[in-house]
């Protein structure tokens, strides 16, 4: 029978010691203490300081707070763990997040940058005549920033609770709180400034054990040059852990429990009674025989997660047979682009990876928290040195998460798979006992199988120090590191969210007359209902970071990427054309990622709603048609109407070349 | 109207600038992308040159272009006089 672990072996681990929580408690309490400092230094009165910094931020230093703005929970957390268990195909987040830095620098800084505004809806009412073209701006403005900051307190939560040892929605209000010291008082100046601090913090977090482990394990220090070796000797241990016959035993009873799964939601609704009668029945056996507790208790969860009806209990299983089928199937080589197993497989999976790509380019490009960032700089120039050392900066941590994956799979690969499951090293069943690590010796033969590991990416990041036997003061300067990531990026967000309901909307369209104290505070009221909301949304932990980021950046890029480009380099695009362009963008990206994420919204009383996504592009993606759709939308509605006005030609031509407003 | 010559040839300068940088970002991204597997045979500093360029090369490609274009384009507005953006606050 298979025998479940990870709640084997607590003894021993963490919790015993209470000491080692304090270099955690010491990081976390520090730090957060630092930026409060900042925000309290930084504090700020004027319209121009809280929203744009004064326009005095130095190339460099604007260029370290947009990385630690850019770089989230989701870089610094989830893109390691990403790499480990997709390898090659991991390599569109590094790729897509790096080069939409080439976007923002040809095609958008320099230009908005001689605008010199506040906020993105500013540039599009100005380019797009009017109100209209900036509450759609607005609207995307805040439907995307706030998915986006949903997910970033979501981390702080994660972290919050798994270092310093919070409840989980607590700690969503302890973090809250951290953000809205810095944001709250200074505006932009203070989260710049802060900014720079996290991003200091943040790179050396994440430098130092990987640097460690390179020279653990290489004798060179340099992990982002050593790390091409080390996949050399991890492809030569994937040959041989792939070929041996206690893998590919567990390998065929994984498959076996798919078809399990597939033939019960085949014979739905009586499948679930039966199941349900089944684990009845074990536990009562189970109970009369004098069994472990942990099995009963195991199995006692497992009829409690059963699902009540026939419907859900087809999502639950069909949940399962996917997992266990992935677990199932012949496994891919680190190194390997794309899938074997011919071109039928090979072929849509690079369509997903460049598509992913694509996405994540242009969401980059067009995510106003960034574009917002070259606002601050002190001219036209700054702005194009500044997304310079925006992406040398952001590099630093990019270049290093394959390294990251690389040591780790040789790590695990070489020293724990193919060890005895009952001399399992701490460090596993202390994330065990959090459910980040799982082991299931399903061929019991007491021996650890690469197909019984299941890590959460998550996990790999952080514990690389335990992984590599590191002193636990690294494991503190890694969550201090993880929690400036997800900090700093709400910041920016929360800010970016206040900016255009209190600058755009409420002074520019509802009240112009508006005097500029009131602004400030309508500002910062604003920031802190969107915070207590976006913590109370993050709360009910509604879905994966990832997953939520993606959504983001698709949603993004497919309202404003469009919109944008043609703003500057198609002087024909008239106010029409650009509304019509991002409000389609919008509702295509939504319509394509509702329809292929979910079949079924139970508390609208929605059913069946799920879709065959086209050409087989996944729901991360779903920013390829949104920006298609808006493109053509905005040159097609714009040919069909007039030409924009004699001003707003003008206005273009005075983004292109600033002295023609001078002459 | 020599002033509208001049913008004309700016603008022009730059737009020819950017779409040659456009060029090579596409091509290392989505092209190199696309043939990674025949890429796959050769080896650089022990990584296949597709993963290679993937985790290093085309990030460090895209690095050169923003920096290649922030000089060009600072050099050609200092040569054509292009006034600074400055203190032009709202």
């Amino acid at each position: 029978m298979a025998r479940l672990l990870g709640h084997r072996q607590t003894k021993g681990t963490v919790t015993d010691k209470p000491n080692l929580m304090l270099p955690r408690y010491i990081s976390t309490l520090l730090t957060i203490f630092l930026y409060a400092t900042i925000g309290v230094l930084a504090r700020t009165a004027s319209v121009s300081e809280y929203y744009v910094a004064g326009r005095r931020v130095p190339a460099i230093f604007n260029g370290m707070a947009t990385g630690a703005d850019w770089m989230s929970a989701a870089s610094f957390m989830g893109l390691a763990g990403t790499l480990y268990l997709s390898g090659y195909q991991g390599l569109a987040y590094v790729m897509g997040w790096t080069g939409g830095y080439v976007l923002v620098a040809l095609l958008l800084a320099p230009y908005l940058r001689r605008f010199g505004q506040f906020t993105i809806p500013d540039f599009l009412a100005a380019r797009y005549g009017g109100n209209p073209a900036r509450l759609v701006g607005v609207l995307a403005t805040v439907l995307a920033s706030f998915v986006y900051v949903v997910a970033q307190i979501y981390g702080v939560g994660l972290i919050t609770s798994r270092f310093v040892g919070l409840q989980f929605e607590i700690g969503v209000y302890v973090g809250l709180a951290g953000i809205l010291v810095c944001s709250f008082l200074g505006g932009m100046r203070a989260v710049t400034w802060t900014q720079v601090a996290q991003y200091a913090i943040l790179i050396v977090a994440y430098l130092v054990p990987v640097t460690i482990l390179s020279y653990q394990v290489t004798g060179i220090p340099v992990p982002q040059l050593t790390y091409g070796l080390v996949l050399q000797k991890v492809q030569v241990l994937e040959e041989k852990i792939f070929a041996e016959p206690a893998e590919i035993e567990a390998r065929r009873i994984f498959r076996e429990r798919a078809d399990g799964y597939y033939e019960r939601i085949l014979t739905l609704p009586e499948a679930l009674d039966e199941e349900r009668l089944r684990l009845a029945e074990q536990i009562e056996e189970l109970k009369s025989s004098n069994a472990q507790m942990r099995e009963v208790v195991a199995l006692e969860r497992e009829r409690r997660e059963l699902p009540k009806s026939s419907d859900a209990a087809k999502v639950y299983w069909e949940k399962l047979m996917r997992d266990a089928a992935l677990r199932g199937a012949e496994p891919e080589h680190h190194l390997t682009p794309y899938p074997s197993g011919g071109e039928e497989v090979s072929n849509p999976a690079r369509l997903n990876f460049l598509s992913l790509v694509f996405c994540l380019m242009v969401g980059t490009a067009a995510l106003p928290h960034v574009l917002m960032r070259y606002y601050t700089t002190p001219s036209v120039r700054e702005a194009r040195t500044s997304v310079f050392w925006s992406l040398l900066f952001i590099l630093a941590l990019y270049l290093t998460a394959p390294a990251y994956a690389a040591f780790a799979k040789y790590e695990i690969y070489s020293t724990l798979i193919g060890s005895s499951i009952a001399q399992l090293p701490v460090w596993v069943s202390a994330w065990g006992k959090i459910g980040l690590v799982s082991i299931e010796d399903v061929n019991g033969d007491g021996i650890l199988q690469l197909v019984e590991l299941a890590l959460n990416p998550d996990v790999i990041l952080l514990a690389t120090p335990e992984i590599a036997g590191l002193p636990y003061v690294i494991s503190g300067l890694v969550a201090a590191g993880a929690l400036a990531a997800a900090l700093s990026t709400a910041d920016g967000l929360l800010l970016t969210i206040a900016s255009a309901l209190s600058h755009d909307v409420y002074y520019k369209v509802y009240r112009p007359e508006a005097t500029t104290q009131w602004r400030l505070v309508v500002s910062k009221t604003l920031l802190l209902v969107v915070a207590v909301l976006a913590a109370t949304v993050a709360s009910q932990k509604p879905a994966t970071i990832l997953s939520m980021v993606a959504w983001a950046f698709s949603l993004a890029g497919a309202a404003f990427f469009p919109a944008l480009i043609l703003g500057v380099f198609w002087k024909r695009a008239n106010s029409a054309g650009a509304v019509s362009g991002m409000l389609i963008g919008l509702l295509v990206t939504l319509y394509y990622m509702v329809r292929v994420q979910v079949d079924a919204i139970p508390w609208l009383g929605i059913q069946g709603i799920g879709m065959e996504p086209w050409w087989g592009i996944q729901s991360t993606s779903a920013g390829v048609w949104g920006v298609a759709a808006g493109f053509s939308t905005i040159v097609l509605v714009s040919l069909c109407s007039q030409p924009p006005s004699k001003a707003t030609q003008d206005f273009v031509e005075s983004v292109r070349y600033p002295e023609l407003e001078a002459s | 109207m020599r002033r509208e010559h001049q913008h004309r040839n700016y603008w022009r300068r730059n737009l020819k600038m950017t779409a040659l940088l456009l060029a090579m970002w596409f091509a290392v991204t989505f092209v190199v992308s696309f043939f990674a597997r025949e890429l796959a045979e050769i080896t650089v500093m022990g990584f296949p040159l597709g993963f290679y360029m993937g985790a290093q090369g085309a990030p460090l490609v895209y690095l050169a272009i923003i920096w290649w274009y922030a000089r060009y384009m600072n050099r050609l507005d200092r040569q054509y006089g292009v006034r600074e953006g400055e203190g032009d606050d709202g």
